[in-house]
């Protein structure tokens, strides 16, 4: 009996194929709103797969089991901002009471955020990210090397002008490539170049990009730059392992309400961040993007299964007399339904197919800037429901047919 | 044994409010390898008839059995089963499919019966050469003459080996020399063992048959028997 149903969709298929090629022109025009609508999904799905890949990628070389204590809460807004401005700064010395108390973290080191002006004889970049911290730093990243090495611990103790490039300022700097031992000005400062990073993070961490960041001797920073009173700090803290992370934050906690001077009725007047806030951040971005898309892609396959099935009437009204004549020789209702849902649905997958060309050319576009290629999956699911509208809206013309007498049928002309 | 016995049939249409008594009351009985012809004028109900005896629609009242069958009893599959597998028709028009070749009209009603696509194409293309078009089979409709196409849609009529053929006019839009070629396939076919119905308005046309049931405002005017038979001759070619 299946191979019954078989030659029905087979012969379904050559009639749809004859009835498509002899309709090209308004084949192609029902078909737009599908094949848009099977672009925007797979393009889409695309490419929040590529924000995803790529904020992973970033977030393990910033270090993926890390806290940052902060004045600033990074991403809860619990406290009014004009709170946390009020705090007092964290300062080197809290940094140093901090390190001598904790016991768990595998690493600790302080960071200074300032904007200053890098130059070489010939290039210059404006408000490059200077990260001021001592050599600790390096092991609560992952970050790796290009070239050269971190600052070492007798550079960042005697606070050297030495400094380690992200990957983007050294290839902006030194187009040559000859970076290593070479010399930068910032701020007018003479640094020598000790590092070179291996190209980390993607655009998605934003101000966290390790690519677009300087580090230097935080010593450098307070001597050069600005008032060691002036700015906080962020304290960056590497936990052992992601177990033992709320161990340390608890830790963390304790001492620093120690370290403040905080009595047992006082709130915390500094943060511990991580990076779950960046992540659920960029989660809440990703799902607007997936709302507006899903909503898009929604409305254009409604419009699209709308025009199919109106072609679809348009058909069934034209072949009127080749359903009779197909009825009178034996043709059941559930052949002649049968034969028009399967036209609507190759009429879909037909436009589904051309989304999702379109589709691949689009993801060539945006592998430009996302680390990314069309997921398989999403091929499936452009598949299924291209096929899915084409049933659907092939259902009420194909009623219509099957339904049709056959002595009416054969009359009309 | 009859393969057609119809008993008191009548067909009444709804047209607006009117009712339109299109048969009044017809009893008939038609016998294997019969060759019997339907006449009448224009409104007499013959097309009627003939849509009900092709199991096209089904009377209002009445029975119809056909070879042993309750037809007036069928829902649309069941007519439809009977349609492909017992019933060949011929058409005025010739109802072929305009974008199918002869080959894939003629096997169409197989693909219907489901055959398997090796056996549909054989059966088809004997279909194709015992009505003379061995040599057609990849022409499309419109490349066929008029005769030709007739041929196509007998093919077409006789590949499933039906129990009776129900011919509509099958010489109303030919020209009277091709019209006798198709009349002498018809007689052919009434030879070979086949049942012939043939519904003409055409005197010349129905004496042909063996017998003429004559209609008139939905009621058997008269079931007579042809004396002088006319035993038509293959013209020599066509066109």
């Amino acid at each position: 009996m299946t191979s019954k149903y078989w030659f029905e969709i087979k012969e379904g298929l050559k009639i749809s194929l004859n009835a498509i090629k002899s309709n090209k022109i308004r084949s192609v025009l029902t078909t737009m709103g599908i094949i848009i609508g099977i672009w925007a999904v797979v393009t889409m799905s695309t490419a929040i797969k590529g924000i995803d890949l790529a904020f992973q990628t970033g977030v393990s070389a910033l270090g993926s089991d890390n806290l940052y204590i902060d004045k600033w809460a990074w991403f809860n807004n619990d406290v009014p901002w004009w709170k946390m401005r009020n705090r007092k700064n964290i300062s080197m010395k809290d940094f140093k009471k901090y390190k001598s108390l904790a016991k768990l973290p595998a690493a600790v080191a302080p960071s200074i955020l300032t904007r200053q002006a890098v130059k070489t004889k010939d290039e210059s970049i404006d408000f490059v990210f200077v990260v001021g911290t001592t050599a600790d730093y390096i092991h609560t990243t992952n970050l790796t090397f290009n070239q050269g090495r971190f600052l070492s611990e007798l550079e960042s103790q005697g606070s050297r002008n030495v400094t380690v490039l992200g990957s983007e300022i050294a290839a902006k700097l030194f187009p040559a490539g000859n970076a290593l031992n070479n010399f930068v000005r910032i701020k007018g400062h003479k640094f020598k170049v000790v590092g070179i990073l291996d190209k980390q993070g993607s655009w998605v961490l934003g101000n966290f990009n390790p690519d677009k960041q300087v580090f230097v001797p935080i010593g450098t920073v307070f001597k050069h730059f600005q008032k060691e009173s002036f700015g906080s700090l962020t304290i960056n803290v590497k936990s052992p392992n992601s177990q033992l992370v709320p161990a340390v934050t608890e830790e963390a906690l304790g001492i620093m309400r120690k370290v403040r001077g905080l009595s047992y009725n006082e709130e915390n007047d500094f943060a511990i961040n991580r990076q779950d806030g960046l992540l659920s951040q960029i989660n809440s971005t990703v799902s607007v993007i997936q709302i507006a898309g899903f909503f898009i892609t929604g409305l254009s396959l409604f419009v699209g299964a709308i025009g199919i099935m109106n072609i679809m009437f348009v058909s069934v009204k034209e072949r009127t007399k080749e359903i009779g004549i197909r009825k009178a020789i034996g043709a059941k209702r559930r052949t002649i339904l049968g034969q028009f849902i399967t036209e609507a649905s190759f009429l879909c997958l037909l436009g589904g197919l051309g989304g999702l060309i379109f589709a691949v050319i689009t993801s060539l576009i945006i592998n430009k800037f996302l680390p990314t290629s069309i997921q398989y999956q999403a091929v499936l699911l452009a598949v299924l429901i291209s096929l899915i509208t084409g049933i659907l809206s092939g259902l009420a013309p194909a009623l219509t047919a099957a339904k049709m007498d056959p002595v009416e049928a054969l009359r009309y002309e | 044994m009859n393969i057609i016995h119809i008993e008191h049939i009548a067909k009444i249409y709804q047209v607006g409010t009117e009712e339109v008594h299109a048969l009044k009351d017809v009893s008939l009985d038609i016998e294997k390898n019969e060759y019997v012809a339907i006449m009448g004028p224009s409104g007499s109900g013959k097309s009627t008839l003939m849509n009900i005896l092709g199991c096209l629609d089904t009377p209002t009242k009445g029975a119809y059995i056909f070879s042993g069958d309750n037809v007036s009893e069928m829902d649309d599959n069941e007519l439809a089963a009977i349609r492909n597998k017992r019933i060949g028709f011929v058409f005025q028009t010739f109802n072929l499919l305009p974008r199918s070749n002869a080959l894939h009209n003629v096997e169409l009603p197989l693909i219907y019966a489901g055959l398997p696509s090796s056996e549909r194409r054989e059966k088809a293309k004997q279909a194709l050469i015992d009505v003379g078009l061995g040599d057609r089979l990849t022409h499309k409709p419109n490349e066929l003459s008029g005769g030709q196409r007739q041929r196509v849609a007998i093919a077409r009529a006789l590949v499933t080996n039906p129990s009776i053929i129900l011919a509509d006019e099958p010489t109303g839009n030919l020209d009277s020399k091709t019209g006798e070629d198709i009349m002498a396939l018809f007689h052919e076919l009434h030879q070979r063992g086949h049942t012939i119905i043939l519904v003409t308005h055409e005197e010349y046309i129905a004496e042909h048959a063996a017998r003429i049931i004559r209609l008139r405002d939905g009621l058997i005017e008269k079931d007579e028997v042809v004396n002088k038979r006319i035993i038509p001759q293959f013209q020599n070619g066509e066109e």
